[in-house]
């Protein structure tokens, strides 16, 4: 049906609109699915979209839940553009958590400045580890990346359910699985504005957010590292000839996503929760890899495209409570936003004509 | 006592059988479909709903297979017609039909229906051990029809061979004039069909009601059933008892009481399909059983 | 001679992509029972016309007919359909798959099995082809494979077989087999259009010859009474450049020492290197010559250090340091450059612009990067240089690689290598489906280099490269490497010997 050919330039106009566009479609999506099932198509726009921008303290909730967002989405666009498929960031999230959390409930009664950092270290290693597992299997026996990281997402996720209702289990939750809370040590405190106090739940761990995704974009533009990346991810050949390390780049990669997950994952905790449950992440690993390609694979416009994600998770908190449509609507989105996003993909490298079995192509 | 166990593990194995058996077809003609998770829970849901709805248990059956079959068209639109990355397609699949079939289904929420009945009279399960064999639906015998059919078709027919040859190498293929998208697409579709059945026959059989992500990642065990069978149809049977035998092995531990935490019995299928994917891998043969161009985007113009 | 009538016509067939012109007014005719050469440089529209009579491309003007009749292919089906088949320069065979598999494949016809196996041993018996039906491919030769590729063919009773380059990937042995079945294939009536670009092997098995140059017709000539030098003269058009005078080699420095270099195969289908021994003195060039699929690749990544071993090498000196363990970089740094044979995706990546393209090879090149940052002017600067002194026509300031011609890319990373001043240079198939004018620039540049001191080994199919380049050749067959022989002791007939195999032994005999 679609007869692709490949363009030799392609036109800066593409870049930028393609995700402007499916950002577009989805929207006109969403009316279309809202009208099908009986919703009002206004007010579920209104609160999908407009409701979380509002109101000051809302917008400053936005960045709140960008923040998981753009740190994990950050590490997967290294590793996207590196043709690396991390799938299990949401696995590594909960085990930097897990780590971390370690750390907090062992020393329950210090004041130490020194116990963030640290815990902000162990997410990353903690994070890192499961990570390190899919990338040394497929780095030794080229086990494929994809099934292994996924599958070490459910077993992180029953490891951290059993740690909760079993040994770090408070007594004094009454049953409930909570562990007990951090030590205030522990916790990431809200952002206090001079005059204003604090906006809404806007945390520190949104500052480091947005400076993780620009240390990214720089690596990426202005280093060697960065070069290594982009060309892993375009030819084997070539990157051996250029005397690089295969097997080094994709284990850093692997960790270095992994590690950013994991301290995606402390920080939601620290932040927002103060104690380990069995449930601390909402699907942001996989959440992020539609940040990634929003993104374009550019770690500084992953803040924009976390943001804009997180606006379709609060939208969906919002108009489930005002009209009562299901949360489950925002995997609807996302995954018509993810479909549009691929198919642009194509637009840009391909020239799409619509003829019946032309041949006339030139060759090499 | 150990009928009724060999009789769950022979219910749990059907679905894998199934969506196994229809994504080795995708693969062998070079395509990866991640979203079979999306595909099995858009399957069940649409088998509950219109079965719940006419009390027909066959609608709800053909129902599955359609809905399959619709999803797997919109992720064939993308992938063979669009060229769209195999991989972020496939969970973008996952994504939305995990997202969609959680809305559809949100009204069936604690309703219920009754399962599907078994195929030969009742009271054939009271024979010893064979009777566990005696007892399953016709959904379940038709799995292995199914894959024995499809062995004949990939090894015995010319169509099949086409299909192979596709996903070993596309422009090949396509230079002695055989259309592989088209092959990529029936494959494509029969794949859907598959786990659109398979998705059915968890509410309809295996536990008769509808929950959101009922299918609990067996969308991804069934694509890691096909590398541990090497991608030969015989071999997945095998696989999915095994791996059926290991989640009922948590059912099982939990009713004897073992110490053992329930969760780590519950991490067994995953840690499980992570020690053959490391096998298989690690005794290297697995480069020339794969089809050589599994996931490549077949692009007319080269 | 009964006159035999024309099979196939083509007139005033011609294909342009865009502005380009690949074939401009193609006119000549194939015989019955003819073999007919189709001949021609790199790049002269030989690939396109061929395509078009497969159905494959559809002229942009023009006629073919058959047998008098005008006829339209719409595709290889249809092609097939006439009569005609096709065997690739790139076999289209499936590794995974039997013979007989492959076979039923390539047949519109759907024979039962049984039936099949005694058509194809039937076939392979008439024409003196043996093969296995139920071996798989990738367990074949590349000659046999290409006797399965033929036979595929034969089993469709074509009036027409095109055959593309075939002995490319054939000794000359083996070359002489295929013209035994091809002159059967005539006396049976079959026609042939047998595209090549060796010009002994044209007047050898051709009745005919058109020679193509720049998309047209030049002549159609009767072979026997042609010369070898006319057809060059004919394929080439002026005369071509002569190259630089070497100034011969200068010291006696032995620069590169090799011994005992082997290397196991890594998959079935790569070739093992069995015990390689060379030295290169300073101001020399090596050429190495052989078969592609003979172990050149092998060896051009054991010299690069994208293959490193310390166990299966004995020796594997540069300029006295032993670098069995040494990155590509860290060889690299030492002074070493080296150019592998593939542009796209190995010496220079396509989707990336030229100044990446430099960085490839210079990232630890202190101007270019301090610290690990990359420092764009000195980067831009060293790369316009590479522009500028290597002749490198480029359309726009900062260009895609993919954007450049073949043959200025490979002017183009030639000269990225060479900038460097390296001591010692290793490249393989260094002016490959490049045009004439940057042909002779790079050949110029290398015998440069190795007149002021570097010591150079070349690894090229192109024998009458190797014998403009080289002080001495040495033959790869099946991973061995020859007796290196000076190259004024050598001549084609020689070097086609050992590139099939034949030991030294038998060259020691003609001598004396």
């Amino acid at each position: 049906m679609f007869h692709l050919t490949l363009r030799k330039e392609t036109p800066l106009i593409f870049k930028v609109s393609v995700p402007i566009a499916s950002i577009l479609l989805t929207i006109l999506f969403g009316i279309f699915i809202f009208s099908v099932l009986g919703y009002d198509s206004g007010k579920a726009l209104y609160h999908f979209f407009i409701s979380p921008l509002s109101r000051i303290d809302r917008i400053a909730d936005l960045f709140v839940k960008a923040c998981p967002l753009m740190i994990v989405g950050t590490g997967l666009v290294l590793c996207f553009r590196a043709n690396i498929w991390n799938i299990g960031a949401e696995g590594q999230l909960i085990m930097g958590a897990v780590f971390a959390g370690g750390l907090a409930l062992s020393f329950p009664d210090t004041n130490s400045v020194w116990l963030l950092p640290a815990m902000a270290v162990l997410s990353f290693i903690g994070g890192g580890l499961w990570a390190f597992l899919p990338a040394i299997l497929k780095v030794r026996l080229r086990t494929n990346e994809i099934l292994v990281s996924l599958m070490l997402t459910y077993v992180a996720s029953l490891f951290l359910d059993w740690l909760v209702r079993g040994p770090w289990r408070s007594p004094t939750s009454f049953g409930f699985p909570l562990t007990n809370y951090y030590p205030d040590a522990g916790l990431i405190s809200k952002i206090n504005f001079p005059g204003i106090g604090t906006i809404g739940q806007l945390h520190w761990g949104v500052f480091i957010a947005i400076l993780v995704c620009l240390l990214c974009w720089f690596m990426m533009q202005k280093t060697v590292f960065g070069f290594q990346v982009k060309l892993v991810g375009d030819s084997h050949k070539a990157f051996r000839y250029s005397g690089f390390n295969e097997s080094k780049t994709t284990m850093m990669l692997f960790i270095i996503s992994g590690g950013l997950a994991g301290l995606a994952g402390m920080i939601e905790v620290s932040a927002n929760i103060g104690q380990l449950q069995p449930n601390i992440s909402f699907g942001y690993g996989f959440t992020a890899i539609i940040v990634a390609f929003l993104a374009r694979l550019n770690p500084a416009a992953v803040i924009l495209a976390g943001l804009l994600i997180a606006l379709i998770e609060m939208g969906g908190d919002s108009a489930q409570i005002a009209l009562a449509i299901p949360k489950v609507v925002t995997g609807v989105f996302k995954g018509i936003l993810l479909f549009l996003l691929l198919a642009g993909e194509t637009l840009t490298k391909y020239q799409i004509n619509v003829k019946p079995r032309q041949r006339s192509v030139p060759n090499d | 006592m150990i009928d009724a166990l060999i009789l769950t593990i022979l219910m749990t194995s059907v679905p894998l059988v199934l969506a196994a058996t229809g994504e080795l077809v995708v693969e062998r003609s070079g395509v990866l479909n991640l979203g079979l998770e999306g595909m099995m829970l858009m399957g069940a849901v649409s088998a509950f709903a219109l079965t719940y709805a006419t009390g027909s248990l066959f609608i709800g059956l053909l129902a599955g297979i359609i809905s399959g079959a619709i999803t797997a068209a919109i992720f064939g639109f993308f992938v063979l017609g669009l060229a769209t990355n195999q991989v972020a397609t496939g969970l973008a699949l996952t994504i939305f039909g995990t997202g969609l079939s959680g809305l559809i289904g949100s009204e069936f929420v604690g309703k219920a229906i009754t399962g599907l009945p078994t195929l030969f009279p009742k009271h054939f399960a009271d024979i010893p051990f064979i009777g566990a064999f005696l007892s399953l639906d016709i959904v379940a015998y038709s799995s292995v029809i199914i894959v024995f059919l499809v062995w004949v078709f990939l090894f015995k027919t010319k169509t099949g061979l086409i299909l192979r040859a596709s996903g070993i190498s596309q422009y090949s293929a396509h230079s002695l004039g055989y259309s592989v998208l088209k092959v990529r697409w029936c494959a494509v579709l029969f794949g859907g069909m598959m786990a659109g059945l398979s998705g059915a026959y968890l509410p309809l059989m295996l536990t008769p009601h509808w929950s959101e992500g009922m299918t609990s990642g067996r969308g991804w065990i069934a694509l890691a059933l096909v590398v541990f069978a090497s991608w030969m149809p015989s071999r997945i049977i095998y696989g999915a008892i095994l791996f059926g035998t290991i989640t009922i092995m948590q059912l099982a531990g939990q009713a004897r009481g073992w110490t053992i935490p329930p969760q780590f019995l519950s991490s067994l299928p995953y840690l499980a399909t992570i020690f053959v994917l490391v096998v298989i891998s690690s005794r290297g043969s697995a480069k020339y059983l794969a089809p050589s161009d599994l996931t490549q985007p077949f692009i007319s113009s080269k | 001679m009964k006159p035999h009538s024309a099979l196939l016509e083509s007139r005033d067939i011609s294909k342009s992509f865009g502005s380009f012109i690949a074939n401009d007014k193609i006119n000549f005719n194939i015989l019955e029972g003819e073999i007919h050469g189709l001949l021609g440089e790199n790049g002269a529209g030989k690939s396109t016309f061929v395509k078009m009579v497969y159905g494959l491309l559809e002229p942009t003007m023009g006629a073919l007919f058959w047998n008098g009749n005008p006829i339209k292919i719409r595709g290889p089906q249809e092609a097939r359909n006439f009569g005609i088949g096709m065997v690739f320069q790139h076999f289209s065979l499936f590794p995974t798959l039997t013979v007989i598999e492959n076979i039923e494949l390539a047949l519109s016809d759907t024979q039962a099995l049984p039936e099949l196996r005694k058509t194809i041993i039937e076939k392979s018996q008439e024409f003196g082809i043996s093969v296995d039906p139920d071996t798989y491919i990738r367990d074949l030769s590349v000659g046999e494979q290409q006797r399965v590729e033929i036979l595929r063919c034969l089993l469709q009773n074509p009036k027409l077989l095109i055959m593309d380059e075939p002995t490319s990937v054939l000794t000359p042995q083996e070359s002489e087999q295929l013209f035994v079945i091809l002159n059967k294939l005539a006396a049976t009536g079959c026609s042939v259009l047998f595209i090549s670009h060796k010009l002994k092997e044209v007047k050898e098995i051709t009745q005919r010859a058109t020679i193509l140059r720049r998309g047209r017709v030049v002549d159609t000539v009767t072979s026997s009474e042609v010369s070898t030098e006319q057809l060059a003269k004919m394929m080439v058009g002026s005369d071509p450049q002569h190259v630089k005078p070497k100034i011969g080699t200068k010291s006696n420095d032995i620069l590169v020492q090799i011994s005992g270099l082997c290397r196991p195969a890594d998959t079935p289908f790569s070739t093992p290197l069995l015990d390689i021994n060379l030295d290169v003195k300073a101001g020399e060039i090596v050429g190495i010559a052989g078969i592609a699929g003979n172990g050149q690749s092998e060896l051009m990544e054991a010299l690069t250090g994208e293959w490193r071993s310390r166990d299966s090498i004995k020796v594997l000196d540069v300029l006295g340091v032993d670098i069995r363990d040494y990155s590509p970089h860290k060889r690299r740094q030492m002074g070493i450059g080296f150019l592998p044979e593939e542009r796209n995706g190995h010496s220079a990546v396509m989707g990336m612009t030229l100044t990446e393209n430099t960085l490839l090879t210079n990232h630890n090149n202190p101007e270019v990067q301090k610290h690990s940052i990359i420092q764009n002017d000195n980067l831009e600067k060293l790369t316009s240089n590479i522009i500028h002194d290597y002749d490198v026509r480029t359309p726009l300031q900062n260009p895609l690689a993919s954007s450049l011609s073949g043959g200025n890319l490979q002017k183009f990373v030639v000269g990225r290598e060479i900038i460097k001043k390296p001591s010692v240079f290793f490249v393989a198939q260094p002016t490959w489906g490049v045009d004439i004018g940057a042909t002779k620039f790079i050949r110029n540049a290398l015998i440069d280099l190795a007149n002021e001191g570097c010591g150079i080994i070349v690894i090229s199919q192109d024998l009458e490269e190797l014998f403009e380049l080289a002080d001495s050749i040495s033959v790869l067959f099946r991973g061995k490497l020859s007796e290196r022989k000076p190259v004024k002791e050598l001549n084609s007939q020689k070097i086609g010997l050992l590139m099939g195999g034949e030991d030294v032994a038998s060259l020691a005999k003609e001598h004396s």
